[in-house]
């Protein structure tokens, strides 16, 4: 529509050029300043800041938390969104509001909720002490607070997406005696992977990153309890700025990463569908 | 309703049941501990702690700056909206790839960056203390950490609707001598107000409820820069259980009345 303008559409690049301003200001400039600051005492400084045994173990302890957190909300995402979009109940409105309970509350409140029934002050506390299970303060806690924050993210993914797609070519195999995995796997699958590998992405850049709930009931030890974004925090307050930008910048490369694999997903999909 | 769809499809009780069995046990009874908790307090106590003045000062200030941080976003979401499906340009598919950061950047890493950018010595605040205006550790450090964090909400709400918006009616509304101002008012923004309005309690609710992204660059200062997360925080770090647990219901409250604005919003677009 725009190119029968031959003469120059001041009103279009003035809008282009506010949009790439603010997105460059509030968004390529905080990348910059990560990479520049990690950089700024000499290669040396920022490999020490890296290799450093509190920086590793908290990495290790990060990769082991989205590892679980993404296995747990995929297993439930697949189910969930397979029970909402293929059938009709009553309080299916209800549930699939309740899924997205985790988007609105505040990660901090997701914390607080689990030392309410796992701390010391909890009725779980009890059982899971009668068990030898430390759940706050320890990695249990970790786990579970990321995976209440991520919980809808793939679930979100796949109920679109299955909604659209209908349910009769299901219903056709079922009637001529298709078993419940073979429909999964020969029509349903083929229909949500993209769908399924974006959730899956989403859902690892915000476990990786997931810091407030977790900074609640982790208890901040270090080498044992501390997720590397914690471990940045720890950093940063200590004034020990360009470790906590070198171990930042470390989060950057795999957010970068995961961006890339987000673009490259979707285009894809768009490709395909 | 049961009769007339009768489940051919397997796996009902299966899918069901897992969904019910996990969505319990990891974040409805996790939630109710909230209101199990307060009902050991008498309501007195609970108000008391609500209605301390710092605690309403934190709440107001968190409901600012949100809300001004959403209504930025919203202005910037739909024009980075408009520009991303309607023109073509150079450099057009990294911009639209930019947009999912602050969903992919960790909030921690983004909000020592934020900090150290608006400090007074840092590259853009530096230029606002020479005038005098202060960003890290005041009320408009915490807006900008949190237009940062809302931007990908508003602008991934109105693209798919202005995507599948047909340019005629604006070309129509052109030909027919409607300035472009009053074309956008007309055509446009109708088509995408359900979509902005999502869009803007997404962000609005993220903003109450972030902390990663916002507690360096507040400074946690009572009654200057302590938004409700951070007092929640204190609380906790104070052991003061019941305390949190009261501020936090309130903004679980808050949260809730959002969620319930989306979803009426969304069943009202559904059904026209």
């Amino acid at each position: 529509m725009n190119d029968g303008n031959a003469k120059f559409d001041v009103g279009k690049w003035a809008l282009i050029g506010a949009c790439v301003l603010f997105v460059f200001i509030m968004l390529v400039v905080p990348l910059i300043t990560v990479v520049a600051y990690a950089l700024r005492q000499g290669f040396a400084v920022f490999r020490d800041a890296i290799l450093d045994r509190y920086a590793i173990a908290a990495l290790q302890l990060t990769l082991f938390t989205t590892v679980v957190c993404v296995a747990v909300n995929t297993f439930f995402g697949l189910f969930a969104s397979w029970a909402i979009t293929k059938f009709s109940f009553p309080g299916k409105g209800v549930l699939s509001t309740l899924i997205d309970i985790p988007f609105s509350i505040s990660p901090v409140i997701a914390g607080l909720v689990l030392i309410l029934v796992f701390g010391r002050i909890g009725w779980a506390y009890g059982f899971f002490e009668s068990l030898g299970v430390k759940v706050v303060f320890a990695t249990p806690g970790i786990v579970l607070a990321t995976i209440f924050v991520t919980f809808p993210f793939i679930c979100r993914e796949l109920i679109p997406l299955m909604q659209s797609q209908g349910s009769e070519e299901e219903e056709a195999a079922a009637l001529m005696g298709a078993g419940g995995l073979a429909i999964y796997r020969k029509i349903t699958f083929p229909h949500i992977k993209w769908g399924l590998l974006y959730g899956l992405i989403l859902c690892t850049a915000r476990a990786l990153g997931e810091f407030g709930a977790v900074s609640v009931v982790s208890g901040h030890l270090r080498g044992k309890t501390n997720t590397l974004p914690l471990h940045i925090e720890i950093l940063f307050n200590e004034f020990k700025l360009t470790a906590a930008f070198a171990v930042s910048s470390v989060l950057v490369v795999l957010a970068v990463v995961i961006l890339i694999l987000k673009n490259i997903v979707l285009h894809r999909s768009k490709g395909e569908v | 309703m049961f009769r007339k769809n009768p489940k051919v499809i397997p796996g009902f009780g299966l899918s069901l049941g897992i969904t019910l069995t996990m969505l319990s046990l990891i974040v409805l009874i996790p939630l109710l501990s909230v209101f199990i908790v307060m009902a050991g307090y008498s309501f007195g106590e609970f108000w008391s702690t609500v209605t301390n003045k710092m605690v309403l000062y934190a709440y107001r200030l968190s409901l600012v700056c949100s809300l001004v941080a959403a209504l930025i976003n919203c202005v910037f979401g739909v024009a980075l909206a408009w520009v991303l499906t309607r023109y073509r340009f150079a450099g057009r598919g990294l911009l639209d790839g930019l947009i999912e950061l602050p969903f992919a950047l960790p909030t921690a890493v983004a909000g020592i960056a934020l900090t150290t950018i608006y400090s007074d010595q840092g590259s853009i605040g530096r230029l606002f203390a020479k005038i005098g205006v202060k960003i890290s550790y005041t009320p408009i450090g915490i807006t900008i950490a949190l237009v940062f964090i809302g931007i990908p909400f508003v602008v991934r709400s109105i693209q798919p609707v202005l995507e599948k918006l047909d340019p005629q009616y604006e070309e129509a509304a052109l030909v027919f001598g409607a300035s472009k101002a009053k074309t956008f008012l007309r055509v446009v923004f109708p088509e995408i107000l359900p979509a902005l309005l999502t869009g803007f309690g997404l962000a609005f609710a993220r903003g109450l409820g972030e902390y990663g992204s916002v507690v360096f660059i507040a400074g946690n200062i009572p009654y200057q820069t302590q938004i409700a997360p951070l007092l929640i925080m204190g609380k906790l770090e104070q052991f003061n259980y019941a305390g949190g647990t009261a501020i936090a219901l309130v903004m679980v409250v808050f949260s809730f009345v959002i969620l319930f604005g989306i979803n009426v919003i969304q069943r009202v677009v559904d059904k026209a």
